[in-house]
């Protein structure tokens, strides 16, 4: 089984990047689960979003504390928020940052990759949301997600030129996080 | 779950447990639906009034009241004209229709409604636990407890069922985990219509309001005949034992998927130590099961579905070998410091051969997260009990000791 957590703010489509990655997941083959860690949900404050993925069933319903994957949507959170709390030392952590891995101080042992999924978005999108970038940045990086199966779950769930152009984003994200074999 | 050949990967979609839940009141065919929107329900009733919308719903009115009070008073006017009937709440709202779920069982009426189970205020919490269902106990619903998606999907449709049945006639709560279930996304296969129609045939009331035929509803019983009422729905609900099995098999046959009737069992043919739960727990409780079997622990589970009726003697048949039983409970009777299941799981023993020592652990409340490791604790502490008998009979689990 292969545990995600996103951490991101209210209003940053955390709890929608997990249910696209559950969706995905499935579409590969794979059973899933998505959930928020369910709070009176505020924009801006911190929130967090879990997905599980495997070849079985998935019954386990506690919130993920030993994540496999952690993705970071807004890198000021690290200095309120454990984002790399529990994480896996063969896991790896993907953050939204203009800035290279070692400007961050995290206390895990696990692989930390940057990826400036604002710029992507601005430029592509039009709008600083980046969470569908980071699906495309993590599907690059942990090859846990075929793009395709990604692409398609955004392209369902924002039907026209709002999914077509997040498809374009996710499939950059991916080529990037390829190009520098994370 | 047990399913007839493969699970069917090609038939699932991922979907919100609340839409699952639409979906299957949608496939059901009901006729009024009234319900008042709190959270951790409202995406069900969103759902639905956006299915009736859209037209999806044929012969169905949704009507809009201003409480939970209301909703359920609309519906006991409607189920009485002959109306298959449908509603949605928890917590407070569940509470609020306290008087009226007396009314509807007294009457009679087969109305299904989801309780998306919550904890009650104050302080509020808008958070999973089984508190506000749990204290509606004896006010004569049959209670079914749902573990996954798929369950509280399928078990919507057998609820109808049980309700409808001419030896029942008793009101259904199906009872799923607030935001547990109702807010997470996973793969089920969502009911089909066809096989529903053929599974759920059109409800057919024995006795309507009609002015052609008058008749009365819910009048005066004096003492001559309150008695009588009252043994009647007793009656009602030792018949919704052999029908909650029925309505299970029946599903099994027609759609392949089976999660048990009254309870359910996992692990329990050689445990010493078996642990009874309701609910989406169940799940966590399983894999926390696997995990100790691998190191050679005899643990096993039994999922108890159906709380009221409450199914004693599948009970008792379900724990008659173990060597200690370990209930936990997402609620408490406070001043009594028990959870009701565990109560009642002591109470159907006493006057048994069976002197297996029971604990209880009451666990989750206001959506307190429950952990792997914090069942693995229940169980090294029943193999204490096992081999040194009871110190604390029923406890709080979890507790931070630090803040009180």
């Amino acid at each position: 089984m292969k545990e995600i957590r996103i951490h991101g703010r209210g209003g940053q489509g955390s709890v929608t990047a997990a249910e696209l990655l559950a969706v995905a997941a499935f579409a590969d083959g794979k059973f899933s689960q998505a959930f928020p860690a369910f709070g009176v949900e505020r924009r801006g404050a911190p929130v967090q979003a879990f997905t599980r993925m495997d070849d079985a069933p998935i019954r386990l319903r506690s919130q993920i504390y030993e994540p496999d994957y952690v993705i970071v949507q807004d890198p000021t959170l690290i200095e309120v928020v454990d984002v790399a709390s529990g994480l896996k030392e063969d896991g790896m952590i993907i953050i939204n940052s203009e800035f290279d891995p070692s400007a961050f101080k995290l206390n895990t042992k696990a692989k930390v990759v940057t990826v400036n999924a604002t710029k992507i978005a601005l430029e592509i999108i039009g709008r600083p949301i980046v969470n569908t970038v980071l699906l495309g940045a993590f599907a690059g990086a942990t090859g846990n997600i075929e793009p395709e199966s990604i692409k398609e779950a955004v392209k369902k769930r924002f039907p026209g030129k709002v999914g077509e152009r997040n498809a374009e984003a996710i499939q950059q994200a991916y080529d990037m996080m390829k190009e520098a074999k994370v | 779950m047990v399913t007839k050949g493969k699970l069917e990967m090609e038939k699932m979609v991922v979907v919100e447990g609340s839409y699952a839940v639409a979906h299957a009141v949608k496939v059901c065919r009901p006729n009024v639906i009234s319900a008042y929107p709190i959270t951790p329900q409202t995406h069900i009733v969103e759902g639905l009034s956006q299915f009736i919308a859209d037209g999806e719903i044929q012969n169905c009115e949704y009507i809009n009241v201003e409480s939970e009070f209301s909703a359920l008073s609309a519906l006991v006017g409607s189920s009485a004209v002959g109306a298959r009937c449908y509603s949605a709440t928890t917590s407070q709202g569940l509470e609020l229709m306290h008087e009226v779920l007396f009314n509807v069982s007294g009457m009679r009426m087969p109305i299904v409604m989801t309780v998306v189970n919550r904890a009650v205020s104050a302080p509020i919490n808008i958070w999973n636990d089984h508190q506000d269902a749990i204290s509606q106990r004896d006010t004569g619903w049959i209670q079914l407890y749902a573990e996954d998606l798929q369950e509280a999907a399928d078990m919507t449709a057998q609820a109808f069922k049980i309700a409808e049945d001419e030896e029942v006639l008793m009101p259904v709560m199906v009872c799923m985990d607030g935001f547990i279930l109702s807010h997470v996304y996973e793969p089920v296969v969502l009911l089909e219509q066809e096989l529903t129609d053929e599974y759920l045939p059109t409800y057919k009331p024995l006795n309507i309001l009609d002015p052609k035929k008058p008749m009365s509803f819910g009048t005066l019983a004096d003492p001559n005949y309150y008695t009588e009422f009252r043994y009647l729905q007793q009656k009602a609900m030792e018949n919704a034992l052999k029908k909650i099995e029925d309505a299970a098999n029946e599903f099994y046959d027609m759609f392949g998927r089976y999660y048990g009737g009254l309870t359910d069992k996992y692990q329990t043919g050689d445990a010493d130590i078996i642990l009874v739960a309701m609910g989406s727990i169940v799940g966590t409780i399983k894999d926390t099961i696997d995990k100790l079997r691998q190191k050679g622990v005899k643990v096993g589970l039994l999922k108890v579905r159906s709380f009221r009726p409450f199914p004693a003697e599948a009970i008792k048949e379900a724990i008659k070998d173990a060597k200690v039983v370990a209930v936990l409970d997402k609620n408490i009777s406070l001043g009594l410091n028990e959870g009701a299941l565990f109560t009642e799981i002591k109470s159907c023993l006493y006057n048994t051969e069976n002197r297996v020592p029971v604990v209880g652990y009451m666990i989750g409340h206001g959506g307190r997260d429950i952990r792997m490791s914090t069942i693995e604790n229940i169980i090294s502490e029943a193999q204490e009990v096992m081999e040194s008998g009871i110190r604390k009979e029923s406890q709080f689990t979890d507790v931070r000791e630090e803040i009180l």
